[in-house]
Parts: structure tokens; sequence; C-alpha cells
């Protein structure tokens, strides 16, 4: 039976990927549960594209600061070691390749690593983009956090994006509630799946084609 | 003798012309200049170009200059914030202009500005539909798109405390745009929230040196 990985399982996966020390932009959604998951036993600087570096967790009820939020408008903390500094060196942190990695989530990836997180083909809503480009063309890594199909099970991960793209071949590794894979030279390589999830299952939901390696992992638990 | 200080928001921003483009500071709610805003609502300015990250949100500051019919256009990043009915209803009716930009690329292109560039090549966007009918190369092995500077008539911007010269510092987060904003813009109007004595900021932490800064108002909290 396939047990899909809850969005908790997911960012526990992703910290897993993140070195000690590293400064690190988790994207608006899916991606902040990250911070939650990080064990103590690493050093990761939070970056806000408002201009923090060590952002905190937020804060007590009552002890909220109206002009620091973060990047999703809500409000956060320093810490002890964190700066505040202006927009455009916020960006030059993100555009000139500063950041170690960058957790974002998506609409659609395709196997060359294009991304497509910022629109989708609604036109009833003004586009709406902010630093989602600058975020995908600027890490050293870009780790994409989404679910595997849409909530109608159409596939995310495919030969082709469909939706306007963020940007192109920028997405190294993508996490899904049911497997880990790799964008490389051969398209999705599946490093791990979820408790449960075959091969033929993965690919039934997936729009590309997938390469499953000999060594293939179940991912670990917690 | 230099003195930056005046007495009032409609004397800070009195002189702002019909047609003009107009920086507002603020990511969200945090660092917005709001008074500096509502004394432009009040002055009457029409058929402006606001350049700001958000579109407003509500029924103050920039969504009351909305509102009011005061912006033709508005050059942003993110304009569907939550509440931001104002900009959406105007957008719908196809009664205001929208030049969508990534946020680092507004930013950057107001530096450039303020730097006397003449524009700077990005990979951010290049492969987006925000590229299209602008120059696009390949540089370092890279896709890169052409930006063009962003001058401005005016800057209204938010700090927390400035001087008579115009030295401002600012307070966590609401810095933002504000910074980048001040050296854009051929008139720059900041709001504070508190007037010191010349000598009294730490010059190793000025953040905008008041040669940026044209006019300081007091707007206590």
């Amino acid at each position: 039976m396939i047990r899909p990985l809850s969005p908790t399982d997911v960012a526990r996966r992703v910290a897993r990927d993140i070195p000690d020390g590293s400064y690190v932009n988790l994207g608006i959604g899916l991606p902040t549960l990250v911070a939650d998951v990080v064990g103590p036993d690493k050093e990761i600087v939070y970056h806000s594209e408002n201009g923090i570096l060590g952002m905190g967790p937020a804060p007590t009820p009552g002890e909220e600061d109206p002009e620091l939020i973060n990047a999703g408008k809500q409000p956060v903390t320093l810490l002890p070691g964190g700066s505040f500094f202006h927009h455009t060196d916020a960006f030059v942190m993100m555009r000139g390749g500063h950041l170690d990695v960058s957790v974002l989530g998506a609409f659609q990836v395709s196997e060359t690593g294009d991304l497509a997180n910022w629109a989708t083909d609604e036109a009833a809503l003004p586009p709406a983009v902010g630093g989602a480009m600058d975020l995908a063309v600027g890490a050293k890594r870009v780790l994409v956090v989404t679910t595997h199909t849409t909530r109608d099970g159409r596939p995310k991960l495919l030969a082709h994006c469909t939706y306007p793209l963020t940007a192109a071949a920028v997405v190294d590794r993508v996490y899904t509630d049911l497997a880990v894979l790799d964008v490389g030279p051969e398209g999705f390589v599946v490093r791990e799946v979820a408790p449960g999830v075959t091969p033929d299952a993965l690919q039934a939901v997936t729009g590309a084609r997938l390469t499953f390696p000999s060594d293939l992992a179940v991912v670990p638990p917690g | 003798m230099i003195d930056k200080r005046v007495a009032t928001l409609a004397e800070a921003v009195a002189d702002v012309a019909d047609g003009a483009t107009v920086l507002v500071g603020g990511f969200g709610n945090s660092g917005v200049p709001v008074e500096l805003v509502h004394a432009l609502l009040e002055q009457g300015a029409r058929d402006l170009t606001v350049v700001t990250n958000n579109a407003g949100s509500g029924e103050t500051d920039i969504a009351a200059l909305i509102r009011e019919r005061r912006v033709r256009r508005i050059i942003c990043s993110y304009p569907r914030s939550a509440g931001s009915v104002w900009f959406e209803q105007f957008w719908r009716a196809g009664e205001i202009e929208l030049e969508l930009v990534p946020q680092g690329t507004l930013s950057e292109r107001m530096r450039a500005a303020g730097a006397g560039l003449g524009g700077f090549f990005t990979p951010t966007g290049a492969d987006s539909l925000l590229a299209e009918g602008k120059e696009v190369r390949v540089l370092d092995g890279r896709r890169q798109v052409f930006e063009r500077p962003l001058p401005a008539d005016v800057a209204l911007i938010k700090a927390h405390r400035a001087d008579r010269w115009g030295n401002l510092v600012y307070r966590t987060a609401a810095r933002n745009f504000g910074p980048t904003m001040a050296t854009a813009a051929a008139l720059t109007v900041v709001q504070v929230r508190e007037f010191v004595e010349l000598g009294e900021l730490d010059p190793e932490a000025v953040v905008t040196p008041g040669i940026f800064v044209d006019r300081v108002v007091e707007v206590a909290p």
C-alpha cells in the first residue's frame, strides 16, 4: 500500500539535505515547514528577501513587531547574529549566487529543470511575481518541494512545463509526497520513493520519463 | 546652513506635479510612508506612475491613491496581496496600467538609476514572459535580459531617525526599498519618527547619507 509522505515528512527529508552552516531562503508555503524540522545540531542562517539574515521563528503572541515581517508578510523574529539590510543587498545575495540553498514551491517542473511557480493560466487575477524569478536563478542549489500531482490528480513533473516559466534549467532536486528526484542530463532520476511506491505507480502519475537507478531507496523515516 | 527638515507633511509634497513618477517605499505594510502618501492624496497630483513593491491593501495609502483615480500606471512586483481590492478592481476594468517586474530587478533598476548606469543584463526573468520585447543575450553561457534604469521624479520613503542634513537610520525590516529609492529620485522626501541633533547619529551606522535626501518631516508614532 502506498503511504505518501506528509508535508512535515517531506520537510524533514529536505532538511537532511541542507548542510550545517548554510545560508538558506525558504519560499512561501510548503518550504517554510523546513525551518520547523531542522535539528538543533545544525546552524542554518535563514534569509528573507525583504532584508533579513538570521531570521528566527514567529514571535510569541503579543510580541509581534509590525515592521519585522518575512516575505509572506508574517511577523518573525531576529536571532542573535542576525542583520538587517536594504532590498538591493537582499537581492544581491539572491541574484549574485551567495545563497547556498533556495527551497521553492512549484506548479510544474520539467525534466530539464525548468520551473513554473509564478503564474498559471488563470487570467482572472492580476499577475504577480515577487522574488520568485530572482530566487530561481541565483542560489547555488535550487530545491523544489511540491505535491507529486495537482489536487485533481494531474502530474506536476512533466516533459515540458505548460504554465509560464519562472526560469529554465534551474531545478536541482525535487521532493514530493511520493519521491525524491534529481534533475540531470538524462531527465528525472528517482533517488528515493515513499513507502509502498513502485516504479510503475510513480511513472503512472508523472508526465515525464523516469529513470530508476539500481540503488533506489525508500525515504527513511523522520 | 543645511536644513532639510520641513514642518508639515503638506509642505513636504507640495510641488509633486501631475504625471510624476513616484517611488513609494515599503514591503507589505512594513516601511510604507503612509502619512506622506496621504499628504500626496490631499495635495491632489494625478496621472501618477507609482513604483512600489505591492499595490496597496485596504483603504489606506497606495490603495487610497488608486481608489481616488490618481494612479495611471503602477510598476511593481507583487500586486496581488490580500486586500488589494482597489488595484484588482481597476486592473480588471482596464483603468490602471500594470508593469510587472521581478522584485530584484525592480530594486536593481532603481539602483541603476541612482548609480548613473545605462541598464544591466540579468538572468532573472530572461526565460519568462517578462522578457518579451526586451533584448536577450547569452553572456557567460547564460541567457540574460537587458533591463533599463528606473529613475523617478519623487521618492516617498519612511525611516526611523534623521538629522537636519538628512542622514537616515531605519528600523528592522522597514528599511527595505528606502535606501535604493532615495538614490533614484530627483526629489527624495522622507518621513521619520524622530529628528535628532546633528552628530547624534553614529556615523558608522548611518544607512542613507544626507546627499540622497531632500526633505525630512517628522511623524510621531
